[in-house]
């Protein structure tokens, strides 16, 4: 284990907003606890962002201009705070909860919007931003990750592989299989799990008997607990942990230990099965109001600093609305494209049906396509 | 008889096959508390306990793979994968062994797992949501197909799949989980017509049109539709996929002449070959014209914009309609241009 033996998840900042000395970590924060107080409010703008981010796509699904959302209320320090870990030339494989890791990362607003909108399935250029798309499988992208980092290694390049998932993802084999070729081959590879408590309505005591950051040693990786609602200590093992996987040490494992305060999805009812207890009481842990207290009682963020970064939340919500609402939807054309990367004599005659089928109707425009007085507006 | 949507049908089907058979256990993710993300095993936990209605860790291949072991052990495991594209992962347990089991045992192990799959698209969900896998089940020996079209059927079918001694895969459309129609809840699964039965959903003479699962309904609409230009369509909709019944296919396209078949999955291989090819065998000179397939194109699954240009829908099916009458249509010319 690279720490963490007796259990207790890696704290920095007290729930009250206290910085804790950490013996280990310290040095991992030295260039915030230097006075930088610019990196230090520049995780906190990301989280207020983000978060803002998270309530205006609840809103735009709500509202008809997103089929679903993935809330992550209550995990912005686990997200924000390990993103800040990542360098440029580190490479990212993520799950769909995980958009404050691609907003930080630099992903274009509407980028982000894209996959929820029913538009594209993959949001964004996974070489210009060094993030593969986000994975709706659970478990799947783990092993990507760790090809991709047995890739980096073989190369002598001297960059890290993350890759998130959560605490239900633990189950799959996929996600052990991964632990077992990361092992075995020493890759450059993070595991980040977020353990934030619930897989849809699954308590993560359906997933793991022990908790689930003791689960990699077994396969010979070293493991941390982190308090994943402390962004300073999500941060600093994050960096360690890349740090190790750049300096050719191999795979490490990191479970955040969060919670999801929000709904699975804009689809799901959490009242059926959360007790409302489970959530106060986690409300009472929110990552953001623990950095805030640390960042006002060390002077560094005052009321100005406070609103303006609540502007420049609202100046992103505003964007992503605007750039939501105005997405214009794809070509119908576009089904067929992308599907291969040469030439496919089946499928370009079934595009050219297709074409001749829709040239039907625009020449008989007075004739309406029944399927649009039926079953049409799904 | 009482109005029931689809969704409540098959939730009463397995209360039923539950109360009767205390092997019967479900199992899957989220299904115990939450009642399933479709709320179809809803109540169910809260009546007949954790250990019949058992909320698995998220992992498919565990899934299947434990609902084997159960059944060598005597249970009859109605397993839930909670959405089509999300059973790739337990493929192998499925093809390799599931189906496999009875055929390696010489009959000495039974494999009487129901594997219920919502599956099918329309729903406007993200990728991985609203996959058509149903061929590569049919394709695979060992295992019974079978697709509801409506409530009466999916209450009646849900209990005969349970009682089969073999492995059947249970093919929910979930774009009409919210469809109501009557069920008569004391017909009993043997009194009602077999669940590896076809049905002949409405009579025609002009053209047989055969469908399953979701694009039943989207066919009995374009039958209406065709009626109103005079053309009389005789909708089949198939219920088993493996086997198929083709009696009451031979016999209407016997009648009929002409054969189309819609479904929503990939044309390539589809179910619609299958029967294409076996009908234009079995009824060769009976054909007035080749038969006609309707189906989503050789692409993956599109995101949820572009979907309703993939799916078939009642006018693509009455251009399929049209095409096996002979008509001129947007089609016409295409056969000669190699
Ligand atoms: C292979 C697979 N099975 C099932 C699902 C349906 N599903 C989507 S999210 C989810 C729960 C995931 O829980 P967890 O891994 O803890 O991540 P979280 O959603 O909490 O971030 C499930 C069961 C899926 N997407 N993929």
């Amino acid at each position: 284990m690279l720490t963490g033996d007796d259990g207790a998840p890696v704290q920095l900042l007290s729930p009250d907003g206290q910085r804790r000395p950490h013996e280990r970590y310290d040095r991992l924060l030295a260039d915030l606890d230097s006075d930088d107080s610019n990196a230090l409010l520049a995780l906190y703008e990301d989280m207020i962002v983000t978060r803002r981010i998270d309530a205006e796509g609840t809103a735009l699904q709500r509202q008809g201009q997103l089929a679903l959302w993935p809330p992550f209320l209550g995990q912005e320090a686990a997200q924000v705070g390990s993103a800040h870990a990542i360098n440029r030339d580190d490479f990212i494989f993520a799950s769909y909860r995980e958009i404050a890791v691609a907003y930080v990362r630099g992903i274009a607003l509407p980028d982000l919007m894209k996959q929820w909108r029913g538009t594209q399935n993959a949001g964004w250029n996974p070489f210009e931003s060094n993030m593969a798309p986000t994975q709706v499988v659970i478990g799947a992208q783990p092993l990507h990750a760790v090809g991709y980092a047995m890739g980096v290694q073989f190369d002598g390049a001297e960059s890290a592989v993350i890759t998130y998932f959560g605490d239900g993802a633990t189950s799959q084999g996929d996600v052990n299989e991964s632990m077992v070729f990361a092992a075995s081959f020493q890759a450059p590879v993070v595991f980040f799990c977020q353990n934030n408590h619930w897989a849809i309505s699954e308590p993560v005591g359906i997933q793991a008997h022990v908790p689930i950051g003791l689960r990699a040693p077994g396969f010979g990786i070293p493991s941390v607990r982190v308090d994943g609602n402390d962004i300073l200590a999500c941060l600093a093992v994050t960096r360690e942990a890349l740090e190790h996987a750049r300096a050719g040490h191999g795979p490490s494992y990191i479970e955040a230990v969060t919670y999801r305060m929000g709904a699975h999805t804009t689809a799901d009812d959490p009242t059926r099965y959360r007790d409302a207890n489970e959530l106060e009481d986690w409300k009472g842990r929110d990552p953001i109001a623990r950095f805030e207290a640390y960042l006002t009682g060390s002077g560094i963020l005052d009321d100005a600093g406070r609103s303006q970064v609540a502007e420049k939340a609202d100046a992103v919500a505003a964007a992503i609305r605007e750039a939501t609402i105005h997405m214009p939807d794809p070509e119908p054309e576009e089904l067929f494209e992308h599907v291969y990367a040469g030439p496919h004599a089946v499928l370009e005659r079934q595009r050219d049906h297709f074409e001749r089928y829709r040239a039907g109707f625009a020449e008989h425009s007075n004739h309406a396509p029944h399927a649009a007085l039926t079953e049409g507006g799904h | 008889m009482s109005a029931m949507t689809f969704g409540k049908a098959i939730n009463t089907g397995l209360r039923k096959a539950m109360e009767q058979d205390p092997k019967v256990v479900l199992m899957g993710e989220d299904i115990g508390r939450l009642g399933g993300v479709f709320r179809i095993t809803d109540g169910l936990q809260k009546d007949f306990g954790p250990h019949r209605v058992i909320d698995t860790p998220l992992a498919e291949s565990g899934i299947m793979g434990t609902a084997i072991g159960m059944a060598y052990r005597g249970y009859r495991p109605v397993v839930e994968i909670q959405f089509d594209g999300f059973v790739y992962p337990a493929f192998d347990q499925i093809v390799a062994q599931m189906a496999k089991l009875h055929y390696r045992t010489r009959g000495m192990v039974k494999v009487p797992i129901t594997l219920r799959l919502p599956f099918g698209g329309g729903i406007g969900s993200p990728e991985h949501h609203s996959e058509s896998p149903e061929a590569y089940f049919a394709h695979t020996a060992g295992l019974r197909v079978v697709a509801p079209s409506n409530p009466q059927d999916a209450f009646t079918m849900i209990q005969e799949a349970i009682a089969s001694d073999d492995p059947v895969v249970f093919l929910e459309p979930k774009r009409r989980y919210h469809d109501k129609g009557d069920v008569d809840e004391s017909l009993a699964p043997g009194a009602a017509l077999d669940m590896g039965s076809a049905r002949v959903a409405v009579e025609g003479s002009d053209v047989t049109l055969v469908a399953y699962g979701p694009m039943v309904k989207t066919c009995l609409d374009a039958a209406v539709a065709a009626s109103d230009e005079g053309v009389s369509v005789e909708v089949i909709d198939l219920r088993s996929l493996s086997p198929v019944d083709y009696g009451p296919l031979v016999g209407s396209v016997k009648k009929t002449g002409r054969l189309v078949v819609a479904h929503e999955a990939s044309r390539t291989l589809g179910l619609g070959a299958e029967l294409a090819a076996e009908i234009t065998e079995r009824c060769f000179y009976h054909l007035e014209h080749a038969p006609v397939r309707v189906t989503g194109f050789d692409v993956p699954y599109p995101p949820s914009k572009l979907e309703f240009h993939h799916l078939p829908d009642l006018d693509r099916i009455l251009d399929g309609v049209d095409r096996a009458l002979g008509r001129t249509n947007s089609l016409s010319g295409t056969e000669e241009e190699a």
